[in-house]
């Protein structure tokens, strides 16, 4: 069993942080790894990137949003209760180094997997944009702590409810325009980071993703993580997650992902049945 | 006496309907019942020097036991098959029986075999139904520390061999239970799960200590647990790497890896689905490409979770297809069909990136290949096309680099696979053995438990007088 420490619902209630007891992963964990998490008996393994870490508390921090049933089970539980089973750290850790000036663009929950690589790309000497956007302000997850973490960090939101009116990406042109960027980092959903690659790419700077594959095991013997990268067949859990988005079939991911919608939506509907039946 | 014995036909084991049972997950051979199991041990003729004592890799006393059941003394039988064998309720189901005892046994000359599998299924179920497993002595505590890594069968032999010399052993596991391919590979229908659980609670009771979600490499490194206080390390983590086709279309939705697909079905339960959270696509007409025993388990699971239509896709012929006679009958009793001599080349799908047509290629065989078997070869143009929403990918497996990628003292093969003497398991690394399907590769369970065996004797050895 793994206690959850403390739970905090962010953005609105669509978002829910937990510090969880994992003490060796805590020791472990570098930033860009994940866990592989299961919730009771009869739950299904699902891949979680960890926002943060703390090797002396022997903490970790899961950030998710409530998307289905696992996550809306996932949100049921309170401080005191805890996951059944939490594999990890899994994964290659991002390579962090320091390459000069580096963009960490994140949009949603993914602005938590970007959180602890912005901090250790700072921390190696880079001097670190953070751009963190949502749909409204409402949905803005983390702002302080992404602060904290980079160099200079701008909000943005769709409605231009919070901070600059538009798309992350629009911001990320105006920098890559004004002077030489050496490394961009997106995480978010598909979509997005589908056209964080396709605005570097003109400008040839690298481009680093978290692909967020289904996931059953993490350890590469199963394949049900397989993703197109340069042409070849790669095992998101064991050769990622992290890939040169550049090379990356986002129209393959995003249909992958949609692989069990329909189960998926069952399984919440009947979920949802049973709560409102409680 | 002896003509008395032959007249005895081998014993049938009573088994669900195939028109049944290709609808529902409960095991298929019901065992014995004593009588008849009696019966058959009377037929064995407990030869001086018995053919089918070396054909186990473990070495039991087959004649001993088998007298023991025509005697009637059920419980000193199973006490001397587990002399032996810490999982008869396992091997008994699940040992290739055909190409090792029974294939020894001297009356399988002209007639047919001693069913020696089957008495050793109704001993361990016997046993543990009349609720009569008795934990043995355990010796003082020697106070050294053993890790293992990995709980298959070679795992789970080395942890409880260990446990009975007094050392404290536990062992890591990278998934949320025990049991490796015994769990997440080998169905429900052969191995039902409980028999399984059954047998670990067993080496728990012993003093095994199971860590799961440890996936050592990641979490933990060898040396790291050396530094932790454990003298010696067992490594059995498995041939965990799947092979695909490499053909066009194979990552669309409803293309799995056989891994991938039992998995999804043995250890996270789909079948159970929306009982159990975890999805899996229930195919309509249903490919397996590959004939051997984990490309039955595929289709077999495929018909239960209720596909019209399920085929065997294999390039070679019949008399190639590793799977074991009785699977492949099994399969075939339950409407599976056999394409042979039929090679896959390209998966199709619909906008949504969902499997809908699978495009094949007839074979013909040719020359013998460095396997010795006759290479099969393209027929130029003989393509056609089957609709199909399902398929499952089982061609085998290679070595899985997690572990050994991060323990370079571990020296390998040019395959991946972990260099270890073999009469001892000992690797290159102080300290270190290793076994089962990680060393030979995919195996058998009874191999991998004979790997584990002799590995326990050399660690424990040791730990007592030194490397
Ligand atoms: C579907 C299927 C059907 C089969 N049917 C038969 C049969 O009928 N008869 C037969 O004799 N054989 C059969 N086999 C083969 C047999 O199961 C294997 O040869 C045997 O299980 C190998 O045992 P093992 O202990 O070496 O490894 P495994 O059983 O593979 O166990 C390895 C364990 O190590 C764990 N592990 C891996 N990496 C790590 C890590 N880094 N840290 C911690 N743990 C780790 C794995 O999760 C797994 O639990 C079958 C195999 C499959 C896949
Ligand atoms: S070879 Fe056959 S007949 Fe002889 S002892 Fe073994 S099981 Fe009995
Ligand atoms: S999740 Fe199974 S191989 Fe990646």
């Amino acid at each position: 069993m793994y206690k959850i420490l403390s739970k905090r619902e962010l953005a609105q209630g669509t978002v829910v942080e937990n510090v969880i007891s994992a003490p060796r992963i805590a020791k472990k964990a570098k930033p860009g790894q994940f866990v592989i998490l299961r919730v009771n008996e009869t739950g299904e393994r699902i891949p979680l990137t960890m926002a943060d870490t703390d090797p002396d508390k022997g903490t970790i921090t899961l950030i998710y949003q409530v998307v289905g049933k696992t996550t809306a089970l996932m949100k049921s539980l309170g401080v005191g209760d805890g996951y059944q089973d939490i594999a990890g750290p899994l994964g290659k850790p991002t390579h962090i180094e320091k390459v000069g000036t580096v963009v960490c663009i994140g949009g949603g929950t993914g602005i938590a997997v970007l959180h602890p690589i912005t901090r250790a790309l700072k921390e190696a000497g880079n001097k670190v944009y953070a751009l963190c956007g949502a749909r409204t302000k409402d949905l803005l997850i983390m702002e302080d702590a992404m602060a904290a973490a980079s160099t200079e960090c701008t909000l943005c939101t769709d409605d231009g409810s919070c901070g600059y009116h538009g798309f992350g990406t629009d911001l990320l042109k105006q920098i890559l325009d004004r002077e030489k960027v050496d490394l961009v980092v997106g995480i978010g959903p598909v979509p997005m980071m589908k056209f964080v690659c396709a605005v570097t790419k003109p400008y040839n700077v690298k481009t680093l993703v978290s692909l967020n594959a289904i996931m059953v095991d993490g350890t590469g013997m199963c394949g049900c993580c397989r993703a197109t990268v340069g042409g070849k067949t790669q095992f998101a859990c064991v050769d990622g997650p992290e890939f040169d988005g550049h090379q990356v079939d986002f129209d393959e991911l995003a249909k992958r992902l949609r692989g069990y919608s329909d189960m998926e939506r069952q399984s919440m509907e009947l979920f949802e049945h049973k709560c409102s039946c409680k | 006496m002896a003509e008395v014995k032959e007249k005895v036909p081998r014993q049938k084991m009573p088994e669900q309907d195939p028109g049944v049972r290709k609808r529902n997950f409960k095991e298929v051979p019901l065992g014995y019942p004593a009588e008849t199991a009696i019966l058959e041990a009377g037929r064995c003729l407990q030869c001086k020097t018995p053919g089918c004592s070396k054909g186990c890799p473990v070495g039991i006393d087959i004649p001993g036991f088998i007298k023991e059941i025509a005697s009637k003394n059920f419980e000193a039988g199973i006490a001397k098959l587990k002399e032996q064998n810490a999982l008869p309720a396992v091997c008994g189901r699940v040992c290739p029986q055909e190409s090792q005892c029974e294939g020894g046994c001297i009356l399988g000359k002209k007639g047919e075999s001693v069913a020696i599998g089957r008495l050793e299924r109704f001993l361990a179920d016997w046993e543990r139904n009349e609720g009569k497993v008795k934990l043995p002595n355990i010796p003082a505590p020697t106070g050294k520390r053993v890790a293992v890594v990995g709980s298959g069968p070679s795992g789970l032999t080395v942890a409880g061999d260990l446990c009975l010399k007094g050392h404290d052993v536990t062992v890591f596991e990278a998934f949320h239970k025990p049991g490796g391919v015994l769990l997440y590979g080998i169905p429900e229908f052969r191995l039902p799960k409980d028999i399984l659980f059954a047998e670990i609670n067993y080496l728990e009771r012993l003093g095994v200590k199971f860590e799961v979600n440890s996936v050592v490499g990641k979490v933990v490194s060898l040396e790291e647990l050396f530094a932790e206080g454990y003298q010696a390390i067992y490594v059995a983590v498995g041939a965990g790497l799947p092979y695909f086709l490499g053909v066009p279309g194979e990552n669309l939705i409803g293309v799995y890896s056989a891994n991938e697909y039992l998995t999804r079905s043995n250890l996270m339960k789909a079948y159970l689905f929306p009982e159990y959270d975890t999805p899996l696509v229930r195919g309509k007409n249903v490919i397996v490409v590959g004939a051997g025993n984990v490309a039955m388990d595929s289709a077999r699971t495929a018909m239960r979770m209720g596909a019209d239509t399920v085929k065997i896709v294999y390039r070679r012929s019949r008399e190639e297809m590793p799977a074991r006679a009785e699977e492949i009958h099994h399969a075939e009793e339950e409407g599976i069909e056999l394409f042979l001599l039929t090679n896959p080349v390209r998966f199709m799908g619909d906008a949504d990136g969902r499997l809908t047509t699978v495009e094949c290629q007839k074979m013909e065989l040719g020359e013998p290949d460095a396997s010795g078997r006759r290479r099969p070869v393209p027929i130029e143009g003989a393509f056609f096309t089957m609709p199909t929403d399902l398929a499952v990918i089982s061609v085998g497996a290679g070595a899985n680099p997690l572990l050994t990628s991060t323990t370079p003292a571990l020296s390998l093969n040019k395959r991946g696979y972990i260099v270890a003497q073999a009469e001892t398991g000992k690797t290159t690394m102080k300290g270190v053995w290793a076994g089962g399907d990680i060393v030979t590769g995919m195996a058998t369970v009874i191999q991998a438990m004979g790997a584990g065996k002799q590995a326990a004797a050399s660690m424990h050895a040791y730990l007592t007088m030194g490397w």
